[in-house]
């Protein structure tokens, strides 16, 4: 217990000293609030159910941070250390290799719900955004959704074969996700094309699921994001402590 | 005495390469075990079976009484490593670095000694990044260190180092040793084995070519020495050749070396310059080292 905590305390601290994974996870959405909240305002419109367009983009961005947590935090430092040999170092010690991995994936949970936490205070102050579920079933929702997306970035860290493969599988993952799943730019003004490709993308699922929830609606009413996230989940994570390698 | 380490028969092939040979050797309590060898001798695979990173083919390896490969974490509380090829990340520091490291273990020590001790209490909020490959040796020293180990492993430790920093690390390990723990380390720099192990194992294709203390496996060559000194201008030399311990003399003008073997090898020498009343100037004698030791185990140069 010692050793995962210290772990994920470092692991987080690490996190937020690498720049581009923190300006992605903490500065960027707060930074598209301002940049859209100027274009767009907040008032409500019928394109969102009554909502303003600042209401709707806090699940939207949620999502976004969880997208940058888990394809470019993750894949890119599980590929960079096990390159460097940072994961070989670790596993010649007493550290059990499972600890290891919990606190690696505690860690960026936790850097998702920071981020999540600033985006929130900043919508608020902003233009005092709508929140009508439930604080923990909402949590309790982004680190699912989280832990579904992680494996599939452990997946792409477990299998790319240094840091720059990783790199660049993970970009060309995240950024189409980013703009054609709802999560940077909502759904609701794209055009049916798009629509269509989106629901082929997982991250569409995880700004549907967080955006219901965060307007009040139950889990009952999302099995299908639900069931989806988590045949993902667990197909990632079955593949990846499969195919995780130390060196 | 008692032995912390034991092998038999250790044999480890990757695909048709036979990396590790059937090598069979123990480790005594308390002392500095050298494996040498030249690179890609199948040094770092061997020592990698020990330490429980790698399963052996076949053969029986005890640690502490323990198996690595089954009793990896058990065995990884009580030995510290060093590794040939690691890093940490980037941006963790010293510091850091330890307190981290000494989490991973039951039993562990103070951080700040070991910093003092190795040089490093001011780089203590230095990402690793930004250390000298020195600093970044004596850090790996300070977390093989930091559970108080019986046994620790270094492999490769003054690779890739400059002279300087090569000699400080000789006497970091000295000192590892001299505070009770059992020292077993790898290289492939002779002059480094000579120096610092008590008793060393030399490794060629797998396979174990020696196994004594330096001075032993250099006496054990019988190799000729060479004794070198000068004369004065216009003095003629005896007839050294005629010794019984001088096998040949060759001199140009003023100078002259002279091979030979044996105890009595240099005083004879001297005892005939003497006795003819010719003096001589820089003398010398040349021993011969490891490089030959392992120049005539193998009938090959030692490759850097």
């Amino acid at each position: 217990m010692r050793s995962f905590l210290n772990l994920t305390w470092v692991n987080l601290k690490l996190y937020i000293r690498e720049p581009i994974a923190t300006f992605f996870t903490l500065a960027f959405p707060p930074l598209m609030v301002l940049l859209f909240g100027a274009m767009y305002g907040n008032d409500p419109s019928p394109l969102f159910d009554g909502r303003g367009s600042m209401d709707v983009s806090m699940p939207a961005y949620t999502a976004m941070i969880l997208a940058t947590v888990a394809f470019i935090g993750v894949p890119i430092t599980l590929g960079g250390y096990r390159e460097a040999g940072v994961l070989r170092r670790y596993k010649a010690t007493a550290l059990r290799p499972f600890t290891y991995i919990c606190s690696d994936v505690v860690a960026n949970l936790l850097m998702t719900l920071i981020g999540m936490v600033g985006l929130v205070i900043v919508g608020w102050l902003l233009y005092r955004v709508h929140f009508e579920g439930n604080v923990l079933t909402v949590v309790v929702a982004v680190i699912f959704c989280g832990l579904s997306m992680c494996s599939v970035g452990y997946l792409i860290g477990s299998v790319a074969p240094n840091a720059r493969t990783a790199q660049v599988v993970s970009m060309v993952i995240f950024y189409p996700m980013l703009f054609l799943s709802g999560a940077g730019i909502p759904l609701e003004i794209m055009p049916a094309t798009i629509k269509k490709v989106a629901s082929f993308l997982p991250l569409t699922y995880v700004v549907k699921l967080l955006r219901g929830l965060w307007f009040g609606n139950s889990w009952g009413e999302h099995l299908l994001e639900t069931a989806i996230l988590s045949g993902i989940l667990v197909f990632g994570a079955a593949l990846a402590a499969r195919l995780f390698r130390w060196e | 005495m008692k032995e912390v380490l034991q092998v038999q028969e250790l044999r480890k092939a990757y695909g048709s390469v036979v990396a590790v040979d059937g090598i069979s050797f123990s480790v005594r309590e308390g002392e500095i075990f050298g494996m040498v060898g030249p690179n890609g001798a199948g040094k770092t695979t061997a020592v990698e079976c020990l330490e429980g990173l790698r399963q052996p083919d076949a053969g029986s390896v005890q640690v502490l009484g323990l198996d690595p490969w089954s009793g990896r974490l058990a065995l990884a509380e009580r030995i510290g490593v060093q590794l040939q090829e690691s890093a940490l990340p980037p941006r963790l520091r010293v510091a850091e670095a330890l307190r981290l490291f000494g989490s991973f273990y039951q039993r562990r020590v103070d951080p700040e000694p070991l910093l003092g001790a190795l040089g490093l209490a001011d780089k203590r909020s230095s990402p690793f990044a930004k250390l000298s490959g020195g600093q970044k040796q004596r850090l790996f020293i300070a977390l093989a260190l930091i559970n108080e180990p019986q046994l620790v492993f270094f492999d490769e430790l003054t690779t890739g180092l400059d002279p300087q920093a090569r000699r400080s690390m000789w006497d970091l390990v000295q000192h590892v040793r001299d505070r009770g723990c059992t020292v077993f380390m790898t290289t492939h720099y002779m002059e480094e084995a000579e120096r610092l192990c008590d008793r060393l194992l030399i490794l060629d294709h797998g396979q174990v070519v020696a196994l004594d203390s330096p001075e032993a496996l250099i006496r054990s060559l019988d190799a000729e020495r060479r004794l070198v000194f000068s004369i004065t201008e216009g003095q003629t030399a005896p007839d050294l050749a005629g010794l019984p311990s001088v096998q040949r003399v060759e001199q140009s003008a003023q100078r002259l070396v002279v091979y030979g073997h044996g105890e009595r090898f240099v005083s004879s020498v001297v005892y005939a310059l003497e006795d003819a009343g010719v003096p001589f100037l820089d003398l010398r004698t040349e021993q011969p080292n490891l490089e030959d030791v392992f120049l005539a185990l193998t009938g090959r140069e030692m490759r850097e």
